[in-house]
């Protein structure tokens, strides 16, 4: 089988031709189908930007992205997009923001409740069903955004530090959602973050990006069983060993 | 104390100092008591050209004219606002004309409508429009402008067309800001209509107000300036009661 997307020679600079600034290097990376690979780098590496051009809102300056074969030519809903800044609609409900997709798609409403009701029912907020974006927290929102872009069926989620701007208990505690509900839904998901501990505890595979301009610096399979533990003396080395890497090339923005 | 009687007070405190000023200078004689009507004058002008059907008769004049005059620039001025604000090319186009005219009191312009639109009823409609149309516009162009962009990345990796993007997306953020810029226009046409009254109108409420000066009759000029009044808070208090329906999903400002 093909790899889900496949990222070819991408690079990315900003900025007119003469004095463009590159902020991703040439890129090749592929990413298998039900795969989660985690992408990892001091900040301002390109790892934002990179996922930016996989989800079509950016256009790369060299190379292309394949989707199912299919070069990305902008956004679509075969690629759902989780983001930091959670991104709800504040004027729709919960379920509002939830429905937004299947009912662009036009699907009849009765498919549409159920639908609401069985990804509301799996990020465990059923009960607020009809709640406006601003009466939630910061977890709730971010669980809302997951419930809104599995409920349009996408074959590849994008998610760009999705759990950046929550507190630590939180933040733990969606991981374990994160990695429950990938083992009910089997997504290919890319996700980007700057926690070592996140990347282990959630992906198949960890990519660790140079600073700017972003290539790829070193690959970790993660090869720990599906349903982690932060404490295992495994857990810890993997942490450990991603680390040494990283920490080089926070090094290296330092100087 | 409720809502309404914490508003009735002072209004009822102003009343009360305007009807001790009139009647102690009608007592006094320091100026000529028909220049300083009383409450009591002002109601008894007020009740008779109510009863005579005058009255109405010009509100509805008024009425009829800003409804259509702001009603027409309220339409152009969302549509053409959505349209600049989403379209690079065109904003640029378009700025650099509305930034010169837009400063230039309206007022100084309203000559050239009775000159290209005559005494009758388009010159009133005309001139409205025009005068809120530039307010109105800028500031839903400026909101429309302000829709996050993150918003837009949302829904379109949803699926959204660039129809959905303007109707689902684009049109409920910037609400807020259109219908402010509503009041903000409403609250000019009824500045402006008086203005246009003055000259050359058989009726509406400006034309009231002027008569009132042909014909040395104070009271009915602040009967017109009253009605304008009511009539200018009763409709900013019906778009403020439809932009809290409209808009329940803000958080408490």
């Amino acid at each position: 089988m093909p790899p889900k997307i496949q990222i070819q020679r991408v690079g990315k600079s900003f900025g007119a031709a003469e004095r463009a600034t590159p902020a991703l290097g040439e890129i090749d990376l592929d990413v298998a189908e039900r795969e989660f690979v985690c992408l990892l780098g001091p900040s301002g590496c390109g790892k934002s930007t990179l996922l930016n051009i996989v989800a079509g809102f950016l256009a790369p300056t060299t190379g292309t992205v394949l989707v199912d074969g299919r070069p990305v030519q902008g956004p679509a809903p075969d690629r759902g997009v989780v983001f930091q800044e959670y991104a709800l609609f504040p004027w729709l409900t919960v379920s509002g923001n939830v429905e937004f997709g299947p009912l662009l798609q036009s699907r009849p409403a009765a498919e549409r409740r159920s639908t609401v009701e069985r990804y509301l029912n799996l990020v465990g907020l059923s009960a607020h069903a009809d709640k406006f974006p601003v009466q939630l927290s910061g977890g709730m929102k971010q669980r809302v955004a997951i419930a809104r872009a599995l409920a349009n069926n996408p074959s590849v989620i994008l998610m760009d530090e999705p759990f950046g701007a929550l507190d630590a208990q939180t933040r733990e505690v969606l991981q374990d959602e994160l990695s429950r509900i990938q083992r009910v839904e089997h997504k290919t998901i890319l996700f980007v973050t700057h926690s070592i501990r996140e990347a282990v505890y959630l992906a198949d595979r960890v990519v660790v990006m140079t600073s700017a301009p972003g290539r790829l610096k070193q690959v970790f399979p993660v090869k720990l069983p599906e349903v982690r533990d932060r404490f295992a003396p495994e857990f810890t080395q993997y942490e450990a060993d991603i680390t040494r890497v990283v920490r080089e090339e926070v090094a290296k923005v330092r100087e | 104390m409720s809502g309404l009687a914490v508003r009735a007070v002072p209004l009822l405190g102003a009343l009360a100092v305007w009807a001790v000023v009139a009647h102690g200078n009608a007592w006094l004689g320091v100026v000529n008591p028909v220049l300083l009507p009383t409450p009591l004058e002002v109601g008894r002008a007020g009740f008779d050209l109510a009863a005579s059907g005058e009255l109405v008769r010009h509100f509805l004049t008024s009425l009829g004219r800003i409804a259509q005059g702001f009603g027409l620039a309220a339409v152009t001025a969302v549509g053409l606002g959505l349209l600049v604000a989403m379209c690079v090319p065109l904003r640029l186009m378009i700025e650099p004309v509305i930034e010169f005219v837009r400063p230039i009191p309206p007022l100084a312009f309203l000559p050239m409508f009775l000159v290209w639109f005559g005494l009758g009823e388009a010159s009133k409609i005309a001139f409205i429009g025009y005068t809120t149309f530039f307010p109105m516009f800028v500031a839903i162009a400026a909101g429309v402008l302000r829709v996050d962009v993150v918003l837009l990345r949302a829904a379109a990796s949803l699926g959204a067309s660039r129809g959905d993007l303007v109707r689902r997306v684009v049109l409920p953020a910037a609400l807020p800001g259109i219908v402010v810029a509503l009041r903000v226009g409403f609250g000019l046409a009824l500045f402006v209509i008086v203005g246009a009254e003055f000259m050359g109108a058989d009726a509406g409420l400006g034309h009231l107000i002027m008569e009132g000066r042909t014909f040395f009759n104070p009271a009915q000029i602040v009967v017109g300036a009253l009605v304008l009044g009511l009539l200018g808070s009763l409709i900013n208090t019906l778009l403020l009661a439809t932009e809290r329906r409209l808009i329940r999903w803000r958080p408490e400002a």
